[in-house]
Formats: structure tokens, sequence, C-alpha cells
């Protein structure tokens, strides 16, 4: 195998957010929610990053993708990273139509001109796995599942190397869910695409990626292959995550 | 056209409940038109013989079945007070009301939309807040109050309008409107603050929502962001607004009409219904009601425009 080089690279990463639960008067302390983060990121390596509701995850994806203010250093080979979030019912903008709303990015950049793009859309909706006549639906008249296809479709249309995924399942059903991995996984091999897969199932990232991160209180507690976070942990949170998820080793 | 079938019947029912609950309401309260046509040479005798005439001793269904009729075939009646046809009477009267209220509307909606817009984006800036002052300021002023005021600034102070000099649209079209000018921003002032209010808080409240936070991460600018995605879901609940206030704003320039002497359908309803002249008022209000209903139409349509998700489903 020839050394793949670094598509993501961060060093000693910090956010913190003011403090909005204060009185008026009183002196606003800022809370720290991400404490020296520090990863790394190979082309086309799938990364686990596991935690409990509120240890930093979204903060992180945020950060990268340069939604958040920040401290310390990011490096990124491509430099438009993408991501799709946990609620499909929210993300898509329910007055717009799918067309026009996977057609946004490319209309951004000053890119394709309108046959094109409409071209663009027909084969993103063809690859995530739906209809060519999905262009003309509200996101209402859409399943979970449907909409969940149009946010991932709409994340690559600006073919990005690096795709972040936000628990991108955990407001699906089960069976759906399945599917949607299942695509994910396709995608990653298809275009060789760099997925930081955020879940709290273990499960789900067992099954999806190579390398595993465990967060806890805004630090990285433990990182390295998914078969030494899962059989070999050093660290006690994590033994504690594997045993709450009914994973026994 | 089914859809188009059943929105005429529903306007004819509201049309029907609203004259007939009217002319009720004629009926409770004390005075006859007998007795305001005679004045102080009223004698029972001749009231009697007046009110038998008039048909006023039928049971009060029987004298709206009567008035309904004739009104279905386009005879409006004659005004008691006045002795002329209230056709007459009332269709030089409807445009000078009609106007007065499309421009109080269309100054709100110029008014509170850049506004709305501009407070939302600059949120919590200087700006936002005197602007926030002046709302709820004017937001307190009922619209006759606010016309005393403008009378007084604009009209003594800064001579920019005469007051009480109503130029009627026959003579001079566009010296009409200017006269409406004020009459109007005093109706529009009040809806005005209120809508700047709550498109504010309608653009903030959908700036928070997860798809606004997608398109941001899909490379859009705050502009973008704004203009393309929040607005139109921001302004659905401010079309609402918009066609409320506009049916109270025909409701608020039959008083202003009074506070700026212009003889609309305000002033000759007022004297009708003190005259009890009933023909007269039920004319008005069939107009009045006629106007809230299209209104309300026309927003249900404009809902259909902006609102794929009302027409779809």
């Amino acid at each position: 195998m020839t050394e793949q080089k670094d598509i993501l690279t961060v060093s000693s990463l910090c956010v913190s957010f003011q403090d909005r639960s204060k009185g008026l008067f009183q002196k606003k302390n800022r809370i720290q929610v991400l404490k020296n983060v520090s990863f790394s990121m190979k082309e086309g390596e799938v990364l686990g990053l596991v935690g409990e509701s509120g240890s930093g995850k979204s903060t992180l994806a945020k950060a990268i993708l340069g939604l958040i203010p920040y401290e310390g250093k990011i490096t990124q080979v491509s430099s438009y990273p993408q991501m799709i979030f946990q609620d499909p019912y929210g993300s898509l903008n329910p007055a717009k139509k799918v067309g026009w709303i996977l057609e946004e990015p490319l209309r951004l950049k000053g890119g394709p001109d309108s046959a094109k793009r409409k071209e663009r859309v027909r084969e993103m909706l063809i690859r995530v796995g739906l209809d060519e006549k999905f262009a003309d639906r509200y996101p209402n008249q859409l399943s979970g599942g449907q909409r969940q296809r149009v946010c991932i479709a709409g994340a690559l249309m600006q073919e990005p190397r690096l795709l972040i995924a936000d628990e991108p399942v955990s407001a699906l059903d089960v069976t759906i869910q399945a599917q949607i991995l299942e695509l994910l996984e396709r995608l990653h091999k298809e275009m060789g695409l760099s997925i930081l897969f955020i879940s709290h199932d273990l499960r789900v990232v067992y099954q999806m990626c190579d390398n595993v991160m465990i967060m806890k209180g805004g630090e990285l507690v433990e990182q390295g292959t998914v078969e030494e976070v899962y059989f070999h942990h050093k660290n006690e949170y994590t033994g504690n995550l594997l045993q709450a998820a009914g994973i026994h080793i | 056209m089914k859809y188009a079938g059943k929105k005429l019947l529903t306007m004819f029912l509201t049309l029907f409940a609203v004259t007939l609950f009217v002319f009720l309401a004629f009926h409770v309260i004390s005075g006859d038109p007998a007795s305001s046509m005679l004045g102080t040479e009223a004698t029972p005798a001749r009231l009697e013989a007046l009110r038998e005439e008039m048909g006023l001793n039928d049971p009060v269904l029987v004298q709206y079945a009567r008035w309904a009729g004739r009104f279905l075939t386009g005879d409006m009646g004659t005004s008691y007070s006045y002795r002329m046809p209230v056709s007459d009477m009332v269709t030089d009267k409807i445009p000078v009301t009609l106007t007065l209220t499309i421009l109080a509307f269309f100054m709100m909606v110029l008014i509170s939309i850049p506004l709305g817009i501009y407070t939302a984006k600059h949120a919590g800036g200087v700006i936002d807040r005197i602007i926030y002052i002046f709302n709820q300021i004017i937001m307190a002023f009922p619209p006759f109050f606010s016309g005393i005021l403008i009378t007084l600034l604009f009209g003594r102070i800064f001579k920019l309008f005469t007051p009480g000099g109503y130029i009627s649209y026959e003579k001079n079209f566009w010296g009409f409107v200017g006269y409406l000018f004020f009459p109007a921003l005093a109706i529009a002032l009040p809806k005005a603050a209120m809508a700047v209010k709550l498109l504010r808080s309608s653009v903030i409240g959908e700036a928070r929502l997860d798809y606004v936070r997608t398109a941001y991460s899909r490379g859009n600018r705050t502009n973008d962001v704004l203009y393309k995605h929040v607005l139109k879901n921001a302004l659905i609940p401010v079309v609402t607004f918009l066609g409320m206030a506009l049916t109270d704003m025909i409701a608020g320039s039959i008083i202003i009409e009074q506070v700026f002497s212009i003889p609309g359908l305000g002033r000759i309803l007022l004297t009708s219904i003190s005259n009890r002249d009933y023909p007269v008022v039920m004319a008005i209000i069939v107009c009045i009601s006629l106007l809230v209903l299209v209104v309300n139409m026309i927003v249900d349509m404009i809902y259909g425009l902006i609102d794929p998700r009302i027409s779809v489903e």
C-alpha cells in the first residue's frame, strides 16, 4: 500500500463560547467546549468520532467547516469539506424544490450553466439512489430516508474530498439506517471519499470506520484503529461506553 | 373550478350572515327612522302613518327579506334622511375610502418590510434598538390619535397640507391623493410598527432553523442565506398579518375620515347610523364586507404562491 497523505490535520484546537445563561450584570464566563484537540485523517479514511451528547462532537465538525471561530490549527488538503446533518427534516429549506437545493452550491461558485447544473443534479440523484424526478418535488413530499439521500447529494455537489457526517442516521428508523449507511459506504468506495463519521452508536461505528476517536468533555480520550479501541482500550471511559452499548469484551 | 365555486358560496353565506346580523342589531337599538325623519313635527298619528307606509310595522324578518330581495336585483333603496337613491350616495364615496385604504396599505408594506429585514439583520445594534423604542411607542397609538398628532405636526407646524382642505378626486386627482397621504400615514404607522416587529422576530426565528445552517455549510454568505432562503419562509406569518391589517385598515379609515374631514364611506356611515337610515347603512356594510372577503381571498392566493406546502398538500 502506498503512503497516503493527510487530508485533514487538526492540532491543538480550542473552541470556547460565551456563557449566555448568566444574568445581565454578572461577569460573563467563557465555556471551553473543545480542549486541545489534535488528530489527523488520511486520504480515503473513514474516521469515527464517538462521545456522549455535549462532548463537543458537533462543535468539532463546525470548526472544521469554518462555521465557528476557533483557536489552533486546522490544515486541509481540499478546501471545501461538506457536511451531512443529523436531522434530514430540518436541513432542507421547505420552500424550495429539491432540484433548486441541489443546484445551489453550483450556482454559488459562478460555475456551470443551467443545463449543465440540471444534468449534474440528475446524475447526483441517481448516484444517491433516487429517481431524477425527485428534482421537482418539495422536501415535505419526501420520506426521512429520501431526504437524507437528498442531503447527501447536496453535500456531494461540489465534489468534496472530505465529508463530515454528523449523526447521519440517528433520526431515521433502523431499516432506513442500514440503507443510508450502505449508501455512504458505496460513495466512500466509488469516489474515494474520506468521511469523518460522528456518532454515539458504537455498533454503527464498528461497522463503518477504519479508525475511531473517543471524545469526552471536549477532549479526545482515546484514538486508534477500531480493533485497538474496541478490543484493547486503555481508557476507562471507553470501557464504560462499550459496556453501555452492550459490547462486552 | 370546484374550489372557486366553494369560495363563492362561502362568500355569499358570509354576506348573508353579516347583513342579517346588522339588520337585527338595528331593531334592538332604540329609535326608528320614522321619528328621526319627522323630527320635531312628530305626532303619534303621523308617526304611525309613516311607519305603516315604510313597512316598519312588519316583522323584522319580513323587512329583511324585502330589503335583501330588492338589493339582489340591484335596487339599494332610497335614503330616508337624504331622500336620494342610496346607490348615488355610496358609489362616489367608495373610491375615496378605497384609495385611502390602499394608500395606507402600501405605506405599511413599504415601511415595514425593509425595516423588518434591516432590524433582523442588525439585531442588537444601535439602530435596531432605536427602531425598537419608536416601534413600541407608535404601536400604542390608536389611528385617530396619530391622526391628530400628524395634523398638528405636518398640517399646523410644517404646513405641508391644509387640515380640512379636502380636494375632490373629480377635480384634481393628484391633489386628492396628496391630501390623503397624511391620513393614510396615520392609519399605516401603528400597523407598520407591528409588522416590523413581527417580520424581525420571524426572520430571527427562521434563521435559527437547521436548513439555514445547512445553507451556510454549502458556502452561502449571509445575504444569500437571508434573501434566498430565510425571507420567503419568514414572510408567511407576515402575509397573514398584512391581510388582517388590511381589513382592519378599512375600519380604521372610517375613523380617520372623521379626523381629517374626508367625505368617504365612514362619514355617511356614522351619520346614517345615528339617523337610523338603514338602507344606507346596509349598503355600506355590504361594500365593506365584500372588500374584506376579497382581501381574504387574495391573501389565500398569495399564501399558495409563497408557501408551496399549502398548495401542494
